[in-house]
């Protein structure tokens, strides 16, 4: 006979409709994704992850939340990445760093009403009253020593009605929030399973890959496929919107067959070079249709009066993200019905989008989602996804596309290239009388981050920018805008401070006194946390102590809901600057997974100098310059400094991790160059400067 | 197309396929082992790495048809469970962030351990340093590659 076990539907739309269904199999494959957590009669927990898992680490930290309210026994939870799935589930995306923010209180409650569920089936069974039994650790114990584990009482609880209000635990309470957990996914990654997207195969999948215009500008004009068509294992040549697709068998058969492939592109917009995008920054930044974002008292009167004016300039070039796992994705469209599968960050708008492009109904298209290898923003944007299934409805065939190397990294959505001018107005005293900031950009809409810091420090602010329609496409990256915003700002402080004769900390520290007197206009950052995170950066690194040839550099940002403060530090041995170390202290609130939060901060920080240093895409008529790792450069193993990381862990509910630690990292990094080398760099990579290059 | 007698794994597979294709593929696509990660296709950023008679070598770029007799350990053949002290380290120490690079990873310091059982700093950073890992675990892999030393030893 089939024995029962609970299942809890979390309803995430209606946010408070719990629906408990009973498994009729204690095997886990009939558990089906609909659930968001089950507890099978063996005991077995299993927690369905909603969101995408890029290497942010959700799917431990999701689970690790459910389980504490819960008070599971985490040897004991299996934890799965659920499918698309709108009517459970909301917010189903990964992206800006939002998902452990917006999520914190429903799985919670999803935890905690399985455990009150489990408690009054315990309290039944014995005859007892619900307060004389606990929870604890996978077990419900009464007051007299009764012990029954949650798989005896899954069965039991799957009947009765769900509780309305759930009692949830206080933070002192919380006994595996904090804790160093692994990675649930660690497993497979270590022994090789196909769990990514590039990895997905079902019967009779063809592969595929497509030839895009090899310029931002070029459009599709004509194409012989006939030489590739009479290649071995080529299926089919296609061509769709400007693109031209090859069907075959295998990836390599597919890799030859592209070289023989005569395409004509022929010109449809500009083929922008750098320095035409230089020459459109200069005309934006001196012309006068910025657009207003910010305007607090008289700026033109501060200026006026000042003692002295700051200004500078700072540029940084487009990026690609270069996920190590590169595009890719799977198709099968059938007339009625589409089943998609593959690495996305954005799963409900890529089934939105393709049941546009095919007319087919949301209802008839599934998605699985797969783990990624990697994100970095590049995956919000579903291109890659639209282009498989599009292929797929006009081969009529299951197909995976995918992009090389180089199809990736030429294939656009890049990190849009931007220019900023910083102007501070300064009293005699040193007192930052006036802020200015324009920011002039490729297709990144508002360049600047209007209400952050300084602002709310200054009397008179002005802050706007103006964006320019570039054919190079771009999108998010990693923390966007603020990615190099960030940067610019704080080392344009820095220069204030120096300016002044202030040390770089007491600099900030005075300007946020004022914030917290009485801040100016409208601000979205606390004051007393971005306080906090500075003065334990700044005892932690014992800033201002350092011993002879050793420099420090400052940054701090209120970063994507997260307050990090860096401390970079500089050795110099025989003359020779060299990049040692950084200190990182953050403010996330509560700290989840102790281990998921060092690894995304240590990360970010790595990734931050690498990209600060090295990365650079550049274009000559259009056509990027830097395709493969051979041109385009990433930090490696032999250059990242020793990485010191403190949270603030205060008990406020969490936000999240995956940006919040690079942003600020440029400024700490060009700051601490600046106090070694006397040289400040204004232009992203700095590894351009040739004093700057060997630092690492 | 020609057939290749490949010692895969402690198996011996024949494989019918054209004489250039890269190692690489002849895993993914045809024998479905997976577990070894395209990232460049020009040996510049380790995801594909394999055993080639114990030597880390770049899969992308080796013709299938140079392959010979030598022995092949892909990183799903390089303990029956994920139970070599490499892939034990990188669970210990939590390396994987997206995880996509760490099998290439795991299978260079596997191979880098064998030869070298007492390595200094120095020496690991020579020999991690062609992997490219694009989410930044290197301080872990460093740890990893400590503890698994200590392990081995």
């Amino acid at each position: 006979m089939a024995s029962g076990g609970l299942i809890l539907g979390f309803n995430w739309l209606s946010n408070e409709t719990l629906a408990a269904n009973i498994i009729e199999q204690t095997t886990l494959e009939n558990i089906t994704s609909n659930a968001f957590l089950s507890i099978a009669p063996n005991g077995i927990i299993t927690i369905f992850s909603p969101n995408p898992e890029i290497g942010q680490g959700i799917k431990t930290a999701f689970a690790m939340i459910v389980a504490e309210e819960l008070n599971a026994d985490w040897k004991k939870v299996v934890v799965k990445q659920a499918n698309l799935d709108a009517k459970k589930y909301e917010r189903q995306l990964t992206g800006g760093s939002g998902a452990i923010k917006h999520s914190w209180e429903r799985l919670r409650k999803a935890g905690a009403t399985a455990k009150q569920l489990l408690v009054e089936a315990a309290a039944q069974k014995w005859s007892v009253n619900v307060s004389t039994c606990k929870a604890e650790n996978g077990f419900v114990i009464s007051s007299t020593g009764q012990k029954l584990s949650y798989g005896d009482l899954s069965e039991a609880a799957s009947k009765l009605p769900i509780p309305q209000e759930v009692k949830l635990k206080k933070t002192e309470e919380f006994k595996l929030i904090g804790q160093t957990i692994k990675s649930v996914d660690n497993h497979d990654v270590i022994t090789g399973k196909p769990v990514y997207g590039i990895d997905f195969k079902t019967e009779g999948m063809l592969h595929a890959q497509i030839q895009r215009p090899p310029a931002f500008g070029l459009k599709l004009k004509s194409f012989d496929a006939s030489e590739a068509k009479k290649m071995a294992g080529i299926i089919d040549v296609v061509s769709f919107g400007n693109k031209v697709a090859i069907v075959g068998k295998s990836t390599w058969q597919i890799m030859k067959a592209r070289k023989v492939l005569k395409i004509d592109w022929e010109k449809d917009k500009d083929l922008e070079s750098d320095s035409d995008h230089n020459r459109i920054f200069t005309e934006m930044m001196e012309g006068n249709k910025a657009e207003v974002r910010r305007k607090d008292g008289d700026v033109e009167k501060a200026f006026k009066e000042a003692y002295k004016v700051i200004q500078a300039d700072y540029q940084c070039p487009f990026l690609p993200h270069n996920p190590m796992e590169p595009m890719n994705f799977f198709a099968d469209v059938k007339e009625k019905n589409v089943r998609l599968a593959g690495p996305t960050q954005t799963p409900q708008n890529a089934v939105d989008q393709v049941s546009k492009l095919l007319n087919i109904p949301v209802a008839n298209i599934t998605l699985e989602l797969t783990k990624m290898g990697g994100g970095f923003g590049r995956r919000l944007n579903n291109d890659y996804a639209l282009e498989a299934a599009e292929l797929s409805s006009i081969i009529k065939a299951p197909v995976k596309v995918m992009w090389t190397r180089e199809d990736d990294m030429g294939g656009g959505i890049y990190r849009p290239a931007v220019r900023y001018r910083f102007k501070a107005a300064v009293d005699k005293a040193g007192n930052m009388t006036g802020f200015m900031l324009r920011g002039v950009s490729m297709n990144a809409g508002n360049s600047t981050r209007q209400d952050n810091f300084p602002v709310g420090a200054v009397e008179n602010v002005l802050i706007d920018s103006v964006d320019y329609k570039s054919p190079i496409t771009t999108g998010p990256w990693r923390a966007p805008i603020t990615n190099f915003l960030a940067y610019a700002e704080q080392a344009f402080l820095d220069e204030v401070a120096t300016a002044v004769g202030k040390d770089p900390i007491q600099f900030r520290l005075e300007l946020l006194a004022k914030v917290k007197e009485k801040p100016v206009g409208k601000i979205t950052y606390e004051p007393d946390r971005f306080e906090k995170v500075i003065k334990m950066a700044a005892e932690k690194s014992q800033w201002g102590k350092t011993k002879k040839d050793t420099h420090q550099g400052f940054s701090v940002y209120f970063s994507h809901n997260s307050y990090v403060a860096q401390v970079a530090e500089i050795e110099m041995k025989k003359g020779k600057p060299t990049l040692k170390k950084v200190y990182a202290v953050t403010d996330c609130g509560i700290v989840i997974n102790e281990s998921g939060a060092r690894n995304q901060i240590y990360g970010a920080i790595v990734d931050g100098i690498g990209h600060a240093m090295y990365g650079k895409l550049s274009f000559k008529d259009g056509v990027p310059q830097e395709t493969n790792f051979n041109t385009y450069r990433l930090i490696k193993y032999n250059e990242v400094p020793e990485i010191e990381a403190h949270f603030v862990n205060n008990g406020i509910d969490p936000t999240g991790l995956g940006e919040p630690a690079l942003p600020p990292t440029g400024g700490a990094l060009a700051n601490v160059i600046f106090k070694a080398t006397g040289k400040r760099v204004y232009q992203q990579p700095f590894a351009e400067n040739q004093q700057v290059n060997g630092i690492l | 197309m020609a057939k290749y007698s490949l010692s895969i794994n402690g198996q011996s597979k024949m494989v019918d396929v054209e004489a250039d294709t890269p190692l690489l593929w002849v895993l993914r696509d045809t024998l479905e082992l997976t577990g070894t990660k395209y990232g460049c296709g020009m040996a510049q950023c380790g995801a594909c790495t394999v055993h080639l008679n114990g030597v880390a070598t770049r899969s992308c770029v080796l013709p299938v048809s140079v392959i010979g007799n030598s022995k092949i350990t892909t990183i799903e053949g390089l303990s029956a469970n994920g139970t070599h002290p490499v892939q034990k380290a990188w669970n210990e120490i939590d390396v994987p962030q997206c995880g996509y690079c760490q099998a290439g990873q795991m299978m260079t310091a596997a191979a880098f351990l064998k030869e070298n059982k007492n390595p200094t700093d120095a020496d690991i950073e020579t020999a991690m340093s062609g992997n490219i890992c694009r989410c930044g675990t290197y301080h872990r892999i460093h740890d990893a590659v400590k503890l698994a030393a200590k392990s081995t030893k």
